[in-house]
This record gives C-alpha cells, sequence and structure tokens, in this order.
C-alpha cells in the first residue's frame, strides 16, 4: 500500500496506529451504514460488483471461495513445509535446485503465481533477498498473498540499490563479508528463499522445523528462527 | 513505459515498514477488490500483462497516492471500460444498466479451487535455439519503450552475465497489447552492484533480473 508514501514522515508507529484506525474504526462499520455514507473505496468496490453480479459476469460465491482460500487455505505454511522438508530430505534439497516447480508440486502447492518456481538457498556466505520492483509479483502458492510492505514503493525501489539498509530496518545485520544476491522478479518465475537450518535443531522433526520458518525467512527479510525462541 | 511502477533505484519514499502480525486484508473491501480482480480476469478478456500495464498507466500522482487494491480497483474499471465489459451508464448507475456485452466464461464458486491450482502457465514452447548460454556476457538494451515492458530502468544498458536460461515464456511487450504472445526465451541475467549502481554500491551486492531474449545483446 502507499501509506508510507503517502505520509512519509510518519514513524513507524504513527503507521501502525493508522492501520489499526483502517482496521478497527473503518472496517467495523462498513456494514452498518446506508451506502450514501461508505467510505469512497468501499461504495466504489461494492458498486463494481454489484454492476458485474447484475450482468451475469461474476459468481458472488466465486469472489466468497477465493477470499477463503487465501485467508485460510494458502499462505506461509505451505512455504514452510517445503524449506523444512529440504532440511531433513537431501534428494528433496536437491529436487528443489534443479526444479523446484515439480518438487513444490510433489507437496501439493501448485497453482496461480506459483506456475513457474525457483528455490535459492542461503549459504554461510551468500543471503538471498526477493523483490518485485515492477510491481508486487510473489510466489502465492507457497506463501500467500504478500504484505503491504512488499508491494510498497520504500521496499520495492531500495531493495534493489540498499539492501543492506532494508535489511537492517528488518532487524537483520548481515556481516560485512556476507554477499547478498537480490531476485528481482520480473518475468514469471517466482523465488522461495530457502533459509539455513538453525544451528541446535538436529533433534527436531520436519513438523518441528517447520514451526521455525517464517514468511520473512523465505522472502529473505528475515532469518529461520533458532529452536526454542518464539 | 517509464511509468510510477518502475521503482527500483528510486529515492524518497522512506523506511520499510513491516507490520507485526499483520492480517490477510486490512479492511473489507480488499477482501471484495481480489475477488473481483481475479474473477474478472477469468471473464478472458484481458491477460495478466495487459492488466499489469493498466495498473502502471495510472498517472503517477494517482498511482502513488493509491494503496495496492485501489490500484487494482482503477486499473480493473480502464479494463472493463476498455472492453465493453461495463459502460460509463452503469458507473454512474452504481449498478448494471446494460447488458452484458454477450457471453463470456464466468468463474463459479464451485471452479475457484480447480482454477486456483491450475493457474496459467506462460511458458510456451520454442522452435529456436536460445542466443545465449550460462555464462555469457550480455548487455540489456538502452530503450525507453512507450508500451509495457518488464527491463527495468535501473538495469538498462548494463552488462551482466547470463546465470539461467528457463526456456521460453510469453513476451509481455507484444500481448499487453493484444500483438500476441511472441514468445521469447527468458534469461536470468546477474549483475554486480557496481554496474549497476557505482562505485558507492553495497558491499558483496548481486542483483539479477529474468531478462526477456531481445532485451539483450552480445556483450
Amino acid at each position: 500500500m502507499g501509506f508510507s508514501s503517502r505520509f512519509p514522515a510518519l514513524s513507524v508507529d504513527e503507521l501502525r496506529l493508522y492501520y489499526l484506525w483502517m482496521a478497527h474504526d473503518h472496517h467495523d462499520h462498513d456494514d452498518d451504514h446506508p451506502d450514501n455514507e461508505l467510505d469512497p473505496m468501499t461504495a466504489r468496490v461494492r458498486a463494481l460488483e454489484t454492476i458485474l453480479v447484475g450482468k451475469g459476469l461474476v459468481d458472488p460465491a466465486a469472489i466468497d471461495a477465493i477470499v477463503e482460500t487465501y485467508e485460510t487455505k494458502i499462505g506461509p505454511r505451505n512455504g514452510a513445509h517445503v524449506v523444512a522438508k529440504a532440511w531433513t530430505d537431501p534428494g528433496f534439497a536437491a529436487w528443489l535446485k534443479t526444479d523446484a516447480t515439480a518438487a513444490i508440486a510433489s507437496l501439493g502447492y501448485t497453482g496461480r503465481q506459483g506456475e513457474h518456481m525457483r528455490a535459492v538457498f542461503n549459504t554461510e556466505s551468500v543471503h538471498n533477498l526477493v523483490v518485485c520492483t515492477l510491481c508486487s509479483c510473489y510466489p502465492w502458492s507457497v506463501l500467500g498473498l504478500p504484505p503491504v510492505w512488499y508491494k510498497s514503493p520504500p521496499y520495492r525501489s531500495r531493495a534493489v540499490i540498499d539492501p543492506r539498509s532494508v535489511l537492517a530496518e528488518f532487524g537483520l545485520g548481515l556481516p560485512a563479508d556476507t554477499s547478498i544476491r537480490v531476485w528481482d522478479s520480473t518475468a514469471e518465475l517466482r523465488y522461495l528463499v530457502i533459509p539455513r537450518r538453525p544451528v541446535g535443531t538436529d533433534d527436531l522433526d520436519a513438523a518441528a522445523l517447520a514451526a521455525l520458518v517464517t514468511r520473512d525467512s523465505m522472502i529473505g527479510t528475515g532469518l529461520a528462527r533458532s529452536a526454542g525462541k518464539p | 513505459m517509464n511509468g510510477p511502477q518502475d521503482l527500483g533505484g528510486q529515492m524518497g519514499f522512506g523506511l520499510v515498514a513491516p507490520e507485526i502480525d499483520e492480517p490477510v486484508f486490512h479492511v473489507a473491501w480488499e477482501r471484495r477488490a481480489l475477488g473481483l480482480t481475479l474473477c474478472a480476469g477469468a471473464l478472458g478478456k484481458w491477460t495478466i500483462d495487459e492488466s499489469r500495464h493498466a495498473r502502471e498507466s495510472l498517472h503517477p500522482v494517482d498511482y502513488y497516492a493509491s494503496s495496492y487494491y485501489e490500484i487494482w480497483i482503477k486499473a480493473l474499471e480502464a479494463l472493463l471500460l476498455r472492453h465493453g465489459v461495463i459502460t460509463a451508464a452503469d458507473l454512474a448507475a452504481q449498478r448494471a444498466a446494460d447488458p452484458a456485452p454477450g457471453s463470456m466464461r464466468v468463474l463459479t464458486g464451485d471452479n475457484v479451487a480447480a482454477t486456483l491450482a491450475r493457474g496459467g502457465p506462460c511458458d510456451r514452447p520454442m522452435a529456436a535455439l536460445p542466443l545465449f548460454a550460462a555464462g555469457d556476457r550480455v548487455r540489456t538494451r538502452r530503450t525507453n519503450p512507450t508500451g509495457h515492458t518488464r527491463l527495468p530502468r535501473y538495469a538498462r544498458d548494463c552488462v551482466g552475465m547470463i546465470e539461467a536460461v528457463h526456456g521460453g515464456f510469453v513476451f509481455p511487450d507484444t500481448n499487453a497489447h493484444g500483438a500476441g504472445e511472441a514468445q521469447e526465451y527468458v534469461y536470468t541475467v546477474a549483475f554486480t552492484g557496481e554496474e549497476l549502481w557505482g562505485e558507492t554500491a553495497n558491499s558483496g551486492l548481486t542483483v539479477s533480473i529474468d531478462a526477456w531474449e531481445s532485451y539483450l545483446v552480445p556483450a
């Protein structure tokens, strides 16, 4: 979203307050007002839906099903499953390196914005970071819908020119001798970062490992959690 | 086009503002905006390339002042009008004032799961062999097309190395304008930070783009 571009002087805390206002005050009253009191975007989207449903071109049940899919079924847990399997199954990791689309499909994750996948592996010396400077390309099939910051001008503009500062804003300070490899998703390939397996996790099974894999670690703006830390 | 979407290397937008425990949607209308955009796309009247071009064709002032779903909805209205699916009279009335223009395939609720799982692959068979191989040095073209392109400004007229050859893909620069899929090979091209940004680049930085073959010449 363009919040931070609209209000570049706002601090992160102020932005959070704005989000809260959007999420609560705004949203909760959406359905209580007659149409002429709706906020402009609610009214605009509702009008468009009314028009298209009225013409028989959109099935409201299809919208419901799409929303339910991305709110409850397709999200970063899919990607965490892929990563944990790569950590525990060297054959799968090798398959991910050579044909990520097929390897990921073998776990049941296919389809929209995941048709052409590539997995990139962090190493001791190379940290990977994914961005789409031109729009908001993101591997939906394994990570779900992208977060607002991923789609917003600050991240899209700076991830390619000053990734070290961007990572620092996520609390991730990389050693100066760690190389940074940025993948700008300018075509239809979608990138999944495979973070490094945390130390001290030899006795964890794949399910416990998956719980350590954050969404940000699969974009490259974070690392996998250490075992025993929330 | 050198539009507002081409953000790589731009300055002045401030800090990244990651949100703790961010919800999938922030306001109720965003749910409907996502669903409407996907359902309208399923009508088959335009391609994903044309929809991207509609978004980046918003006036820069509008683009930067809009949230991402606002951009989607504004572009969706433009696409629906352009293809005659809706009319200005419909929008003015805020209901279907005019009938639908002929029959179109409609995505029904019971088909959503299968449709999303199928996706829209855009790889295509190629008759010719690729011009470049992994390890080749290439230069991106110095070009300023007025239509849709996926070659970002920051990576034009720069020397990089072919890192991977990906096979044929629909060419957005033609497909966005209804001028055919015109598939070309796509390559991952890696550039050093110094090549893209000069001496003050971050240390140890490599940036890659995925480039269609006609974006590249031998270096």
